[in-house]
C-alpha cells in the first residue's frame, strides 16, 4: 500500500487545488499514467503515477482547494507496504462550492482552514500580535526554534522586512476588505449567473489590488513611428520563410524592450526594503490572455536572443499558456512586462505593475496617422506605448530615458544590430 | 599546530565556550593564568553560596523555637565555615579540569599576550612553569573577566587585612565583629548578609538613593526593610570620602546629605563594581576598540580586530557568569558556522542574601522610562500557604506585562528561595508568554510558586487568595 502525496509543482508551492481525478477507485495504473490534475495560482499540472498498482482509495476529492503539499491524496495498493499517515485531509479541507448568492461579493478566504495537525508553530505573543495586526501566521516565515514564528518575525513582517513577509502582510491587509453584497447594492439574486472564483481569478484580484493600491505608479506615453520597423519585418520574414518562422511586431518589441533595458539598466529594477535590485538580465514577461484570466510567460535573457528565437519562444509559450501547461518557472520571475492590446485596436492604455517588476509597457495598435514632418503633414504608421513606472524605483527622468531608448530602437530597428 | 580557537580565560564564559567549540568540531586550547573555572567557581558565585548556606542554616538553628524545636545554643567554627567554602570551590575546579580532558581541550597554564597575526592575533603564553609558548590560532576569544574595582584616591584599596575586596572576604583570617560594606549591589549585600548572620555589626553604604539599585524600586525597599529587621544598618545616598586604617580596624568617612560621618569598624569590604582585566594583554598594539573600559564587541562577540572575539565581564555588563556563558556559546557557534539561535533572552539576576532577590526583564521604572504601557501584578508570600507553613512569609512576586499585547516584560521576586523560582519567568519570557499563558498554567499546590500565578492574575485584578 502506498500513499500518493500532493506534489509540489514549484519550490515555493505550499498548496494547490486538486482540480480533477483521471482515475477512480479500483482502476489499475502503471507508472507514468496521468492520474490527476493539480491547479496552482497560474498553472494546471498533470500528476503521474510513480508506482503501479490499483487505486484503493481517493483521499481528497476533485475540486478540493488548499490541499497542502505532501498531503496524501490517494492510496495505491500493491507496491511497498507503508502505513498511510492518518491525515484524513479530505474531511478537513474546505471544498470548492459555488458561494451562496448573498455572499457573492465576499470571496471565500483562500485556504482558511488548514488540515488537522497543520497548526502553525508560533509563540503566544506572536499569535496575539498576528491577531491584533490581522496577519496570517501561515504566511509568515518563522525564525524561532523549529521554525516557530516569534515576535521578531511579526515585527519584521510589519516593517516589511522580507519580501515574502511583506507581501504576506499586505495580503492580510487586503483580505478584510468587505463590500456590500450585490443584493444590498440593488442587484437582485437570480438576475445574474455567478462564476465561482478560481485560483487564478483570486490571485489576479489580490495581486493587482495590492499593486495598484500600494505602489506609487505613474504612466509615461510616447508615439513611435513604425514604418521602418514594418519594412524590416517584411524583409526578415522573407528571409525566415524557409524555416517556417514568422516574426511579429510584438517579437520585435520584446527584443527592443530588452535591448533598451540594457541601455538603461535603472529601469530593469525591483524595489525591496533592503535596496533596489538591479537585474542582470532582461527577462521579459509578456501578458497572454487565456481562458479565465491572463498569464505572463517569460522570454529569459531576451537581450541575447535573435528575433527568430524570440518568435519561436513566444509562439510556443503562448500556445502552452492557453492550454494551461506552463511550468511555474516559465511564468514566475520576469523583470519587466509587456502587454499588447494592439490587435484589439486599443490606441492607448496604462497597465498595472506586475510586482516586483519596476515597469510594465502597454503597447497600443499601430495605425496610420497624420504626422507633421518638416513642417508639413504626412502619413506614418504610428503606435502609442505607455510605460507604467514604480516611482520607488524608476523616477520620471529614468522612465523618460528608457522610453526614448525604446523609441529610438523601434523607429530605426537596424540600431538593434549595433 | 594551529588551533581553530584559543580561549583566554577559563571562567564560566571561557570554559563553557571551549567545550561547545570542541563539540562543534573545533580544535581548542584554553589559557588560564590561575585556576580553571575562573572567579565564578573559585572566588565568586560558588564559594559565596557555600558561605551563605552555612549562614542560612545557622540562622534557622537560631530560630529553632519558631518551629517548635529545642536545642542548645548553637555556635560556629569560623575556620571550618571558610574551609568548607574552599573545599566546594576546589571540587568544582577539578571538575572543570576533567571536562577539559573529556572534551580534548588543551589547557595551557600561563599568562597570554596578543600580537598581530595572520587569521587572528598571535598568542604568546608566559607559562606558569617557566618559559614561553607561542600558540597559533584561527580565532582567539578573550574571556579574561574582571576584578573588584578599587578607588585609590579615597584609600578604598585592599590591604588584605582590614580593607577587603570580595576575594579577601572569602578567605579571611578572622571573623570581624563589625564591618562596613561599601556598595549595595549583589556582592556587597551577600557578604553583608553572611557576616551579619554570623554576628557581625554590619553597615552598608550606598551612593545611590536605594540599595540593590539595579532591581525594581519596590524590591529595593522591601529588601532594605527585611535587612534592617535583621540588624543591618544603612547609609543611603552616602558618598565615601576616605577609607583609612586605624589602630582597631578601619575608619570610613562618609557624607550623607551634606553631613559628614565617620564609620568605625574592624573591617571594610569594597564592593563598588568591577574593572575588566584588559591590561598587559597587548590590546593597545592590536588597536582593539574599547567602550568605557570594556572590550567593544558585536552581537556575535566579534571585536574590531580580525579573528578576535570578546565575551563575558571583559566585554561589558551585566557582569554575570550566565551572561558570559551565553555569549561564549553564541560566539563559538558563530565561529563554527552553526545555526544561531534567534532568541534574545533577557539576563536574569540573583542576590543570594536572606531574603533572596531575583529578577528578569524590565523594571517598573525601566518600563516607564521607555514609555511602555504596562500592567502590574503583585502577590505577597504572606498570603501563600506554603510560605506560611515554611515560616518564610516575607517578600513578594511582582510581574510586569505589556498592557496591549499582554507580553511578559519583567518579573521581580524577593523572599525565600526565589532565586530557584525566577527561571519560570525566564523560560516564559524566552518563549514569549503572555499574561494569559501564566494565568492559564497550573501551578502545583502547595508551593511558593503559586505566587507567580496569583501575581499574574492580579495584573488583571483577578487575584484569588488575597
Amino acid at each position: 500500500m502506498t500513499d500518493i502525496l500532493m506534489p509540489a509543482l514549484s519550490p515555493t508551492m505550499e498548496e494547490g487545488i486538486l482540480a480533477k481525478w483521471h482515475v477512480k477507485v479500483g482502476d489499475t495504473v502503471a507508472a507514468g499514467d496521468v492520474i490527476a490534475e493539480i491547479e496552482t495560482d497560474k498553472a494546471t499540472m498533470e500528476v503521474e503515477a510513480v508506482d503501479e498498482g490499483t487505486i484503493e482509495a481517493i483521499l481528497v476529492e476533485a475540486g478540493t482547494e488548499g490541499v497542502k503539499v505532501n498531503t496524501p491524496i490517494a492510496r495505491l495498493s500493491g507496491g511497498d507496504a507503508k502505513p498511510a499517515p492518518k491525515a484524513a485531509p479530505a474531511a478537513e479541507t474546505p471544498k470548492t462550492e459555488a458561494p451562496k448568492v448573498a455572499a457573492a461579493s465576499t470571496p471565500a478566504p483562500v485556504a482558511s482552514a488548514p488540515a488537522a495537525g497543520a497548526r502553525v508553530a508560533a509563540s503566544p505573543l506572536a499569535r496575539r500580535l498576528a491577531e491584533m495586526n490581522k496577519l496570517d501566521l501561515k504566511a509568515i516565515p518563522g525564525s524561532g526554534p523549529h521554525g516557530r514564528v516569534i515576535k521578531r518575525d511579526i515585527e519584521a513582517t510589519l516593517a516589511g522586512g522580507t519580501g515574502k513577509a511583506a507581501s504576506a502582510a499586505s495580503t492580510a491587509a487586503a483580505e478584510p476588505r468587505k463590500v456590500q453584497s450585490l443584493e444590498q447594492m440593488g442587484i437582485p439574486a437570480g438576475s445574474y449567473d455567478l462564476v465561482p472564483l478560481n485560483n487564478m481569478r483570486k490571485v489576479i484580484a489580490r495581486r493587482l489590488t495590492e499593486s495598484f493600491r500600494d505602489i506609487p505608479h505613474f504612466p509615461l506615453t510616447i508615439d513611435i513611428e513604425l514604418d521602418n520597423l514594418l519594412a524590416a519585418r517584411t524583409k526578415i520574414n522573407t528571409a525566415l520563410e524557409s524555416q517556417g518562422v514568422k516574426v511579429s511586431v510584438n517579437d520585435i518589441v520584446i527584443k527592443a524592450v530588452a535591448l533598451a533595458l540594457k541601455a538603461v539598466p535603472e529601469a530593469n529594477a525591483s524595489f525591496t526594503p533592503e535596496g533596489i535590485a538591479l537585474h542582470h538580465n532582461a527577462d521579459v514577461a509578456m501578458a497572454v490572455a487565456i481562458d479565465g484570466g491572463l498569464i505572463t510567460p517569460i522570454i529569459r535573457k531576451a537581450e541575447t536572443k535573435s528575433l527568430s528565437q524570440i518568435a519561436k519562444e513566444t509562439k510556443d509559450l503562448a500556445a502552452r499558456a492557453r492550454d494551461m501547461k506552463l511550468k511555474p518557472e516559465e511564468f514566475q520571475g520576469g523583470t519587466f512586462s509587456v502587454s499588447n492590446l494592439g490587435m484589439f485596436g486599443i490606441k492607448q492604455f496604462a497597465s498595472i505593475i506586475n510586482e516586483p517588476q519596476g515597469c510594465i509597457l502597454s503597447v497600443g495598435a499601430g495605425e496610420q496617422r497624420p504626422v507633421v514632418k518638416n513642417g508639413a503633414l504626412a502619413v506614418a504608421t504610428v503606435m502609442t506605448v505607455t510605460l507604467t513606472c514604480d516611482h520607488r524605483v524608476v523616477d520620471g527622468s529614468i522612465g523618460a530615458k528608457y522610453i526614448n531608448a525604446l523609441k529610438n530602437l523601434l523607429e530605426d530597428p537596424i540600431k538593434m544590430l549595433a | 599546530m594551529t588551533y581553530d580557537l584559543v580561549v583566554i580565560g577559563s571562567g564560566p564564559g571561557g570554559y563553557e565556550g571551549a567545550i561547545r567549540a570542541s563539540q562543534n568540531g573545533l580544535k581548542v586550547a584554553i589559557v588560564e593564568r590561575e585556576l580553571l573555572g575562573g572567579i565564578c567557581l573559585n572566588w565568586g558565585c560558588i564559594p559565596t553560596k557555600a558561605l551563605l548556606k552555612s549562614a542560612e542554616v545557622f540562622d534557622k538553628i537560631n530560630h529553632l523555637g519558631d518551629y517548635g524545636l529545642t536545642g542548645e545554643k548553637p555556635g560556629f567554627d569560623f575556620e571550618k565555615v571558610i574551609a568548607r567554602s574552599r573545599d566546594v570551590a576546589k571540587q568544582l575546579n577539578s571538575g572543570v579540569g576533567y571536562l577539559m580532558k573529556k572534551n580534548k581541550i588543551d589547557v595551557i597554564e600561563g599568562f597570554a599576550t596578543l600580537s598581530p597575526g595572520k587569521d587572528a592575533p598571535k598568542v604568546t603564553v608566559k607559562l606558569n612553569k617557566g618559559g614561553e609558548q607561542v600558540v597559533e590560532a584561527k580565532n582567539v576569544m578573550l574571556a579574561v573577566g574582571a576584578r573588584a574595582r578599587e578607588i585609590p584616591a579615597i584609600g578604598a584599596v585592599s590591604d588584605g587585612d582590614r580593607i577587603w575586596t570580595y576575594r579577601n572576604a572569602l578567605s579571611p583570617s578572622r571573623m570581624p565583629k563589625s564591618l562596613v560594606v561599601i556598595g549595595s549591589g549583589a556582592i556587597g549585600i551577600e557578604f553583608a548578609s553572611f557576616y551579619r548572620s554570623l554576628g557581625a555589626e554590619v553597615t552598608v553604604v550606598e551612593a545611590l538613593d536605594r540599595i540593590l539599585p539595579v532591581e525594581d524600586k519596590e524590591v529595593s525597599a522591601e529588601a532594605q526593610k527585611a535587612f534592617e529587621k535583621r540588624g543591618f544598618k544603612f547609609r543611603i545616598g552616602a558618598k565615601v570620602t576616605k577609607v583609612e586604617k586605624s589602630a582597631s580596624g578601619v575608619k570610613v568617612s562618609v557624607e550623607v546629605g551634606g553631613k559628614a560621618e565617620v564609620l568605625e569598624a574592624e573591617g571594610c569590604i569594597v564592593a563598588v563594581g568591577i574593572v575588566a582585566n584588559t591590561e598587559n594583554l597587548g590590546l593597545e598594539k592590536l588597536g582593539v576598540e574599547m567602550d568605557r573600559g570594556h572590550l567593544k564587541n558585536d552581537s556575535h562577540g566579534k571585536t574590531n580586530v580580525k579573528g578576535l572575539y570578546a565575551i563575558g565581564d571583559c566585554a561589558g555588563p551585566p557582569w554575570l557568569a550566565h551572561k558570559a556563558s551565553h555569549e561564549a556559546i553564541h560566539a563559538v557557534d558563530y565561529i563554527a558556522g552553526k545555526k544561531l539561535s534567534n532568541l534574545n533572552p533577557p539576563i536574569p539576576g540573583c542576590t543570594y542574601a536572606t531574603p533572596e532577590v531575583a529578577s528578569v526583564g524590565i523594571t517598573e521604572q525601566g518600563a516607564k522610562e521607555k514609555g511602555l504601557d504596562i500592567k502590574i501584578g503583585r502577590f505577597p508570600f504572606k498570603a501563600n500557604g506554603k510560605a506560611i507553613a515554611a515560616g518564610e512569609p516575607g517578600g513578594f512576586v511582582k510581574v510586569i506585562f505589556d498592557k496591549k499585547t499582554g507580553a511578559l516584560l519583567g518579573a521581580h521576586l524577593i523572599g525565600s528561595n526565589v532565586t530557584e523560582m525566577v527561571q519560570g519567568f525566564c523560560l516564559a519570557i524566552t518563549m514569549e508568554a503572555t499574561e494569559e499563558d501564566l494565568q492559564g498554567t497550573v501551578f502545583p499546590h502547595p508551593t511558593m510558586s503559586e505566587a507567580i500565578l496569583e501575581a499574574s492574575l492580579d495584573a488583571d485584578g483577578r487575584m484569588i487568595n488575597l
